[in-house]
């Protein structure tokens, strides 16, 4: 059966990359909408909440597109992947911009890289760019396929710290091991980017499109 | 562990991948499309393409080159040359870019780094930075900024160079040593470790690769974050994926 699939468009980040490779990957009778009506995305089978930027600046744009509401019901009642800032902002608060109130449908935190060096005692770089390995915490569907300790492309200065332990699917090592990977019944989130992280990252992409949560 | 990135450059003018890529199972070598697919198929960590576009008239054939490639190609893809202005920035986002590559007019117009880093975020704006020594043996190290192929001094001391750029935002420095471009004797090591050092953000290390242990160099040495070259791969010398063996061999953490 073809599917629809919203990808959030609410202005911040290069949605091109996230639309581009789920198109690849969706089936060709799917139908992926880059899009910030909250009816589209309430209306379609699956969606993607990507994003990049400040928290500030999102939480602003999610506002000014009146996208609070669907987002969050998108977020309990249909597949729904987290990319990036649109995992972070799930969270209850972040460190940046002086603090940030976010979207609160998980407590816990937003935090900001501790200062730290690696073993030959160079300092790790802010932001974390590149690609690091995904520990596999949790048996998932989207982890179907993609052999635990993957690389994923990662591009961020914050990570969440989730109160609930029992959200975390995957962990990575930066200076310190942080949540990379949050799951809890239809929703799925990553630090990371699937979209830029080659074979691996369609995978995760496929397997999302292919989840019946 | 977070990966030292291998990235291979490509340079474009007017849609054509210039100085000479040699691959035998490419049909089109010149097709930037086709070297980018055979890279990724390598396992290259990002690709960066470089512009170098005279005539404004061709200037649009880059953004064709990065929207073929993007809507294929799923690693990050960063595009540099010719960016002046918020709206080259823009149009390069929107056709599939990741990153776009701030160089000369970074130089002329600083404030332009901060608005496109303010409109678009930091992930998204690398600063290049072209560096030259200006001491002479026996003085302490001191490299300079310059313009125009390496060609004109600006006088501005590329150290503090580098540090402004990242408190106007940059997300990353592309760093060129115009000593070391093109001799493949290894990048400018001090160099590069006098700038990864001075600054928070990842650094790319670029210019005068010629064999695989100046690659391994610019990360132990240099301290590098990750290591561009375009020649060594363009040429079939060494795939990426021999690149990355080989790092990997030396104790060099890598995806492979």
């Amino acid at each position: 059966m073809s599917k629809s699939i919203a990808v959030i468009d609410y202005g911040m980040g290069n949605l091109r990359s996230v639309s581009k490779a789920i198109e690849h990957v969706a089936g060709a009778g799917d139908q992926v909408h880059v899009t910030d009506n909250p009816e589209l995305i309430l209306n379609a089978d699956r969606v993607v909440f990507p994003g990049q930027g400040a928290a500030r600046d999102c939480m602003a744009a999610i506002s000014d597109h009146h996208l609070n509401r669907a987002v969050l019901e998108a977020a309990k009642t249909k597949p729904f992947l987290g990319i990036c800032m649109g995992m972070q902002v799930l969270m209850s608060f972040s460190e940046e911009n002086q603090g940030t109130p976010l979207m609160g449908l998980f407590e816990g935190q937003v935090r900001h890289f501790p200062e730290s060096r690696d073993a030959d005692g160079n300092r790790l770089k802010i932001p974390q760019m590149g690609w690091n390995q995904v520990r596999q915490t949790l048996d998932h569907p989207l982890w179907e396929g993609i052999d635990d300790e993957t690389r994923f492309y990662f591009v961020h200065s914050y990570y969440i710290d989730p109160d609930d332990r029992e959200l975390v699917a995957g962990t990575t090592d930066y200076g310190i091991p942080f949540t990379s990977v949050i799951a809890r019944d239809n929703l799925f989130a990553t630090q990371f980017h699937p979209e830029k992280s080659a074979d691996a990252g369609l995978r995760l992409l496929q397997n999302f499109v292919n989840w019946d949560s | 562990m977070l990966a030292k990135r291998i990235i291979p450059c490509l340079d474009v003018d007017a849609g054509r991948v210039v100085k000479g890529v040699q691959f035998v199972d490419i049909r089109d070598a010149g097709d930037p499309v086709e070297v980018a697919r055979r890279y990724n198929r390598e396992g290259a960590d990002e690709i960066t393409f470089l512009d170098i576009t005279a005539s404004s008239d061709d200037r649009e054939t880059i953004v064709h080159v990065v929207e073929q490639v993007a809507s294929e190609v799923f690693i990050p893809l960063t595009v540099g040359g010719g960016i002046r202005k918020a709206d080259d920035v823009r149009r390069m986002l929107n056709a599939g870019a990741d990153k776009v590559a701030i160089n000369t007019a970074a130089v002329f117009n600083p404030e332009f780094v901060k608005e496109a880093t303010t409109r678009f975020g930091s992930q998204c704006i690398v600063v290049a930075i072209d560096a030259k020594r200006t001491s002479a043996e026996g003085e302490p190290d001191k490299w300079e900024i310059f313009t125009h192929g390496g060609r004109k001094p600006t006088g501005l001391d590329a150290i503090e160079w580098a540090k402004k750029m990242v408190e106007y935002g940059a997300g990353e420095i592309l760093l060129t040593s115009m000593d070391r471009d093109g001799t493949k004797i290894g990048f400018d090591l001090a160099l590069t470790r006098a700038i990864s050092d001075a600054v928070t953000v990842p650094v790319i290390a670029s210019g005068g690769v010629g064999n695989l242990q100046h690659l391994v160099d610019g990360v132990v040495q240099g301290g590098a974050d990750a290591v561009l070259a375009a020649s060594i791969f363009h040429f079939a010398e060494y795939s990426i994926e021999e690149a990355k063996q080989f790092m990997a061999d030396q104790g060099v953490e890598v995806r492979l």
